[in-house]
């Protein structure tokens, strides 16, 4: 279980209230007025913080378990291997319930009460979204591990970064090339009602006009529906193509009844493993996904041209080669979007490191490290793929991978370029002041 | 699909919704209308069903339909038990004082649903079908299973009505409603009446949830829907009102079904949602609840 | 009869310790206690239904819900100033209580509960519809120009915490003397006598229903001022604040605190933040925490905290 930091957290944290109290009148006026933090000289022993702002409970909880241990892990070897900038590195985690009231809370206790140097990990975009005002106004880096497009859009702050993981808005449209060569061009989708299936549906529309294509019918089911079958004979005859992007503790019974609807003729079907990130694909209900197709973010199972990288990977996390927890093969880890948290603390290390980073002082130098970045190569680093981030929109661009379900487990039958996943830049972050 | 056999199938689902919603709001409404309590917690009860139904089935390797036997029979029977203790240790103790009750029972809550995420954890687990047949309507396939969901809960439905209207604990569950010190003066012992109509109001949402558990997923998160539509059904159907309670659960489970055939869903919910609350506003007693005593 | 002289103190000393606690609170807990005070308000505005007037509403997320869209929507569709988009989703609150008032105070008892919570579910789903405005959920962050405003030839910067702490603490201490002019004279006293016993009221020739109106009005604008104040304080509108957990909290606060209090709301809202986040330092399951310190609380003071003291010691406490 890993609900400790490196170090013990809860004497840290109680001795850190005890003295901030009794530093009393004085430093509680001064910092009334001026929002960012006094630099101090941190002794070389310190450690530099990082605040981790996971689901550990709530709708995202799944999700939040998984990013933990691979944080974890990733920290392990950076300490092992010195730390950042000669010192160690230690991460506070803190739980926001999936909930963005509560992020914006968390994103304020770790500025001012746990003091960490930057923030890091919120997987919802909704908790994103409404945790990023705080992160920028306290000045605080907040590198998230995400997917949505909230970042890259440019509506959040300079303070937000998306280094670690691609964006939604990539991830569809470097699908529609693909699904029409091989697949079809007749496509129906199923969606969410909300914002993350608004964004499918709307990219995926016109990716898949660019290439030709068209959506016959779009789906849209709301978010706390529990059971499927009515929607289904909504889908056209004549389509060829069924793209389904469904989330939630639902997702089992809309594979099922997706089976129970169409029996043993079915048109192609392309997923997005969002749906069923967590979930054992050999469980008898899914067996209707044999010869279907989803979207990984990093495959889940290891292919017969596994990287070194990836086999290091799974080891220091702690799972299979099925994807699963070496603990309990029935446990699934969310293999598509976990390697974020592993690769974007790599990321950090590397952009403290180019900015010599030493306090809190140092977080605008910071800011403008993260964005002198360009390539990240695939490596023990980024085991998902080598990556082009764009410091415009804050957000990194990289690999796809198109697997099919062959006897029980996903096999890789396509890597999309990055440029495959590449769309003009809608804002610009650096012209913001910092 | 033709809008026909289209509206046969919408129908179909929301029979299912509506057998299992009957269940659960019944055991709301029996606490309800017979201990005056509002039960915050009563969806975890469901959640805790559906739940030990997970675990139950999982110790059987062989063939499911023995597996969920059991979960039928020792699920509910399991939350019923820890109901009655919530009832005996904490109910009681607050002489359920109507706004103690609701505090009360949403620490209930909070205490079931997060030592559930602690031991089942937070991911949304299946349990599978005791049997598994398709019957074929002309067309389309349908699920076996889920028209047994319909028919047992139409049998337990029976059940419980015969239990109520026929027989001496039904009579004395009844009295007790009625008139509280009334039947205290005859001789009725409420501590115990109480204690009994909480734990068998517990055990009917646990075994709506062991019926649901093998069409959806056991998930920590799962009491909530339950919670909210099952209120709904018991305020729509009139306190204390069994055919009430099935009346308002055909309604509510069939009319979001239906309404979703002819508006997209998110507008189909709001409209099925209008039209519960308009109903009360004109009807505050719901279907076939007496209008008096609140 | 007005406010006694001691409750008048009473209540002058909060705010005055509210006004000098900014002065020696840690960072982290000052801008904790500015989030504190805004949902404080919120629960003053429901207990003023609850506590006082006898009807429990499961819908006040709507109410909240509607001053943070009227004044999150106007800043970021039509640019307009802070001032006067609060004074929108007040008003929004004001309007939207006044007509769900006249359509729901034809129940009481636990069907008015579940017409306000429909009610309220209808208004999530209608911020979920147009999700093209609203964007639904994933919810919006308000823009650069909301971050200040200018008033009375003073410039006000939302991003400075200092601004947002006493702001807070200026609409805590309106809605406190508002709740406490309005329960301890004449109106609050037929508030009290339509809890007790409405059909008596009725009797005595009073319009139990303009005055049940009237207070689910200004309990509705109320919260519709916090949120309001949230949305524009801390930058960000989401449908997530219009959900039933939003309905539930308040309720929980006045509760806890003491309902039929004009102070338990606010200890109410103080203690349940603090023992989340403190609880959350210690354990994944700082819920359950917080389940276990409900039930001892229910078992201990089962009429709120400042209930139970006003019951044993201090008879005069609005």
């Amino acid at each position: 279980m890993s609900n400790k930091s490196q170090k013990p957290d809860t004497n840290h944290s109680r001795r850190k209230v005890i003295k901030t109290l009794g530093a009393a009148a004085g430093i509680g006026a001064v910092s009334n007025f001026s929002p960012i933090l006094f630099p101090r000289a941190y002794a070389a022993s310190e450690p530099i913080k990082i605040g981790a702002q996971f689901h550990r409970t709530g709708i995202g909880a799944s999700y939040g378990r998984w990013y933990e241990r691979t944080a974890m892990a990733a920290l392990k070897i950076i300490n092992d291997e010195g730390g950042i900038n000669g010192r160690p590195v230690e991460i506070i985690v803190e739980d926001d319930g999936t909930d963005p009231k509560r992020g914006a809370e968390v994103v304020e206790k770790f500025a001012t009460q746990h003091k960490v140097d930057v923030a890091y990990g919120t997987l919802f975009s909704h908790v994103v979204i409404g945790s990023s005002p705080r992160a920028g106004e306290l000045k605080l880096p907040y590198i998230v591990v995400s997917e949505g497009h909230h970042v890259a859009s440019g509506k959040l702050n300079r303070y937000v970064f998306q280094p670690g993981i691609t964006d939604v808005k990539s991830q569809v449209i470097s699908m529609a090339p693909w699904i029409s060569d091989n697949l079809g061009k007749k496509v129906t989708m199923i969606y969410p009602d909300f914002a993350f299936g608004h964004d499918h549906r709307d990219y995926f529309s016109a990716a898949i006009a660019a290439q030709g294509g068209e959506v016959l019918e779009k789906i849209a089911i709301p978010p706390t529906e529990t059971s499927f079958t009515k929607y289904f004979p909504r889908i056209p005859r004549d389509t060829e193509v069924l793209y389904h992007v469904m989330v939630g503790p639902g997702v089992l019974t809309f594979v099922k009844e997706m089976g129970q609807h169409f029996g043993s003729k079915r048109p192609e079907i392309f997923g997005f493993i969002d749906s069923l990130e967590a979930v054992d694909l050999s469980t008898p209900q899914l067996e209707f996904l044999e010869g279907t197709h989803f979207w990984e973010g990093n495959p889940r199972y290891a292919q017969t041209n596994q990287s070194a990288h990836d086999k290091l990977f799974r080891a220091a996390v702690g799972v299979d080669d099925n994807g699963a927890s070496l603990n309990d093969p029935k446990d699934i880890s969310t293999y598509a979007h976990m390697f974020g948290c592993w690769e974007t603390l790599f990321i950090i290390k590397q952009a403290m490191e180019a900015c010599g980073y030493s306090g809190a002082a140092d977080r605008p130098a910071f800011v403008e490290a993260m964005e002198a970045l360009r390539n990240f190569d695939e490596g023990r680093n980024h085991p998902q793929g080598s990556k082009v981030f764009n410091p415009q929109i804050h957000q990194s661009f990289g690999h796809q991978y198109i697997s099919k379900v062959e006897g029980g487990r996903l096999n890789v039958k396509h890597k999309t370029s990055i440029e495959d996943g590449m769309y003009e830049a809608e804002g610009d972050y650096t012209k913001m002041p910092l | 699909m033709d809008f026909g056999p289209y509206l046969f199938l919408a129908t179909l689902e929301g029979l299912v919704q509506a057998a299992v919603l009957c269940l659960t709001a019944l055991g709301l409404s029996l606490v309800f209308g017979v201990m005056r309590v509002v039960n915050v917690a009563h969806g975890e009860f469901y959640m805790l069903g559906a739940v030990l139904a997970w675990w139950i089935t999982g110790w059987f390797a062989g063939n499911p339909a023995i597996g969920f036997f059991a979960a039928i029979i020792i699920g509910p029977l399991l939350v019923g038990l820890i109901a009655y203790l919530c009832e005996r240790f904490i109910l009681r103790r607050v002489e359920y004082d109507p706004e103690a009750t609701i505090v009360a029972t949403i620490g209930i809550l909070y205490i079931l649903q997060q030592t559930t995420l602690l031991t089942f954890g937070p991911d949304a687990r299946p349990v599978d079908t005791p049997f598994y047949f398709r019957v074929e309507f002309p067309w389309f396939g349908y699920s076996g299973y889920k028209l047994l969901v319909i028919g047992a809960a139409v049998l337990l439905l029976l059940l419980a009505w015969f239990v109520i209207t026929r027989t001496r604990l039904g009579l004395i569950m009844r009295a007790t409603q009625f008139d509280r010190e009334t039947a205290q003066n005859f001789g009725i012992s409420v501590d115990k009446v109480y204690a009994t109509v909480f734990a068998v109001g517990a055990g009917f949402a646990a075994v709506a949830a062991v019926l649901i558990v093998p069409i959806q997923q056991a998930h920590y998160l799962m009491g909530g829907d339950p919670l909210l539509l099952s209120f709904i059904v018991v305020i729509i159907g009139g306190l204390g009102s069994i055919r009430g309670t099935l009346v308002a659960a055909l309604l509510i489970g069939l009319s979001d079904g239906i309404i979703s055939v002819f508006f997209s869903p998110t507008l189909a919910k709001m409209v099925s949602t209008m039209l519960v609350a308009l109903v009360l506003v004109f009807r505050p007693q719901g279907l076939f609840g007496v209008r008096s005593r609140i | 009869m007005q406010p006694g002289y001691k409750s008048l103190l009473l209540h002058a000393l909060v705010v005055i310790g509210l006004f000098l606690l900014q002065f020696v609170l840690p960072e982290y807990h000052h801008l904790s206690v500015a989030r504190i005070m805004l949902l404080a308000v919120f629960a003053m505005g429901f207990n003023l239904l609850f506590g006082y007037t006898g009807l429990l509403s499961l819908g006040h997320a709507m109410f909240f819900a509607a001053g943070m869209y009227g004044a999150g929507l106007s800043v970021y569709h039509f640019d307009w100033s802070v001032p006067l988009s609060f004074i929108f989703g007040v008003g929004c609150g004001a309007m939207l209580s006044f007509v769900v008032g006249l359509i729901a105070l034809r129940t009481t008892g636990v069907a008015f509960m579940i017409v306000t919570l429909m009610f309220s579910q209808v208004a999530y789903l209608i911020i979920v519809y147009f999700t093209t405005y609203t964007r639904g959920d994933e919810g919006l962050v308000m823009p650069q120009a909301a971050r200040s405003f200018i008033l009375l030839g003073r410039e006000f910067l939302l991003t400075d915490a200092a601004t947002r702490y006493n702001l807070s603490l200026i609409l805590l201490t309106i809605t406190m003397v508002v709740v406490l002019l309005l329960v301890r004279g004449k109106f609050g006293r037929s508030l009290i006598a339509v809890r007790e016993n409405e059909p008596r009221t009725r009797m005595l020739g009073y319009n139990t229903f303009a005055i049940k109106l009237r207070a689910l009005t200004v309990s509705g604008t109320l919260s519709a001022g916090s949120g309001a104040a949230y949305a524009l304080m801390f930058a960000y509108i989401g449908s997530s604040f219009a959900t039933i957990q939003y309905s539930i909290d308040p309720l929980l606060y006045s509760l806890l605190g003491g309902a039929g209090t004009v102070l338990g709301p606010v200890l109410g809202t103080f203690l349940m933040f603090y023992l989340i986040d403190i609880a959350s330092e210690y354990t994944t399951a700082y819920l359950l925490v917080a389940g276990v310190v409900l039930v001892m609380l229910v078992l201990f003071f089962p009429k709120g905290l400042l209930g139970t003291v006003r019951e044993r010691w201090l008879r005069w406490l609005p």
